[in-house]
């Protein structure tokens, strides 16, 4: 009998062409956007959506268009942190409009499309729904980065969830591994925990921008930022104390835009 | 994804898809040299980890729709998350909409509600229809298997 690649009749299905006609969207859309930083910690509860937050404004003051992508779709924060509006979204034809928060930051987060306070719960099969909602989850990430029309973007931050997960499925779907900044707080505990992420973006081959760590001089003790950087060989680039001045946010996204250009996948 | 009549020793060609509306879907091939159909059935899960990817056996019918697979598949949308642009729809459009269809479409969910309604639009407009009724909406969710929206 003859097998799959013996049939040389086209599969009318084309999954890997639907797959590919996704890649491309994405690589389209995301053309013009200047540089893809994920901002990361393999950790809960450090800050990453506030640093992202308060980074994209200080970008966005300097005169950097920039957007961001809340990637964390069961706990967004984003909007919030942005001050973005409930209005609705503008969908058009072939895209949809980012809403834009404070200092001209455009955003796109799951918390614009749920009811307020509920939970992001799929249409589908309740039993052994583990099996779809993770590859339910890789679509809506898709669909953020390749349906938003982000426009010209000098920086589109994407804020993760803790755990690796969520990275893992936007190397593939970006194609080409996103530049890094992670996120501690002093603790050994984040340090522990924020080494085993930055050791994944490494081996996915992204490039690592800096260690960022937050809540600094309070009752957190520890040298988790600087024992990350001294192992990952890559800098601090900020130290965000409880109650940061806006210099702060300025010094840490001066050292972000410095950073090299996203070199992006030929579509 | 591909069928093979084993007794022509002949690629089957896909003919139909059904979405029954109950989370299973039904998608046929024939054998052209025999006549032969044979159905492929998936259950809920199946159906619904292929189209959690955002995929559609068969082949797309129709172009993607921004945000297709969130709209379609969360449950919990906020009813006004989305402004569907009703200029694209309405001045400069030809095809109309009866009173019936209408209100067959009042009963979609306001999350998906505008897509839903740009996808029959386009549908008619492709086809020269000038007024989309329930029949014409029933002969679409058919051929584009949209049953599930």
């Amino acid at each position: 009998m003859r097998t799959y690649h013996d049939l040389t009749d086209p599969d009318r299905s084309g999954l890997a062409q639907q797959i590919g006609a996704q890649r491309q969207r994405v690589a389209e859309r995301l053309a013009g956007v200047g540089r893809i930083v994920a901002v990361m910690s393999g950790k809960g509860g450090v800050g990453k959506s506030y640093v992202t937050a308060h980074l994209a404004r200080a970008l966005a003051r300097a005169g950097k268009p920039t957007g961001v992508l809340d990637a964390d779709l069961n706990g967004p924060t984003i909007p919030r942190l942005l001050e973005v509006s409930r209005a609705p979204l503008t969908a058009h034809s072939a895209h949809v409009e980012p809403m834009v928060g404070l200092d001209g930051v455009r955003c796109i987060s799951m918390a614009l499309l749920l009811e307020d306070g509920a939970p992001l719960a799929f249409r589908g099969p309740s039993a052994e729904s583990f099996v779809w909602r993770g590859a339910m989850e890789a679509t809506a990430l898709r669909e953020f980065l390749g349906d938003v029309e982000w426009g010209t973007l000098d920086t589109l931050l994407l804020d993760l969830p803790p755990g690796m997960q969520r990275y893992v499925e936007l190397c593939d779907i970006l194609g080409t591994p996103p530049a890094v900044l992670t996120v501690t707080i002093p603790t050994p505990e984040s340090r522990d925990a924020v080494r085993r992420a930055m050791r994944a973006a490494v081996d996915r081959g992204s490039a690592l921008l800096g260690v960022v760590e937050n809540m600094v001089g309070g009752e957190l003790r520890g040298s988790a930022a600087d024992e990350l950087a001294s192992e990952f060989g890559t800098p601090v680039i900020g130290r965000v104390p409880f109650h940061p001045s806006a210099n702060a946010w300025d010094q840490i996204a001066d050292q972000v835009s410095r950073a090299p250009r996203t070199a992006h996948r030929a579509s | 994804m591909k069928f093979l009549c084993v007794d022509c020793d002949s690629q089957m060609s896909f003919a139909e898809r059904q979405l029954p509306g109950d989370g299973t879907l039904a998608a046929t091939f024939k054998c052209p040299k025999c006549g032969r159909v044979v159905a492929m059935l998936t259950n809920p899960m199946e159906t619904q980890l292929v189209s959690s990817l955002g995929v559609e056996i068969g082949g797309r019918t129709v172009p993607e729709q921004p945000l297709q697979t969130i709209r379609s598949a969360v449950a919990t949308g906020r009813e006004d998350a989305f402004d569907d642009g009703s200029r694209e729809q309405g001045a400069g459009s030809r095809t109309s909409w009866s009173a019936d269809a209408l209100q067959r479409l009042d009963r979609v969910p306001n999350f998906v509600r505008g897509m839903v309604k740009r996808i029959y639009a386009d549908y008619a407009k492709e086809r020269g229809i000038a007024e989309i009724t329930p029949a014409v909406m029933d002969t679409a969710r058919s051929e584009l298997g949209l049953e599930g929206m």
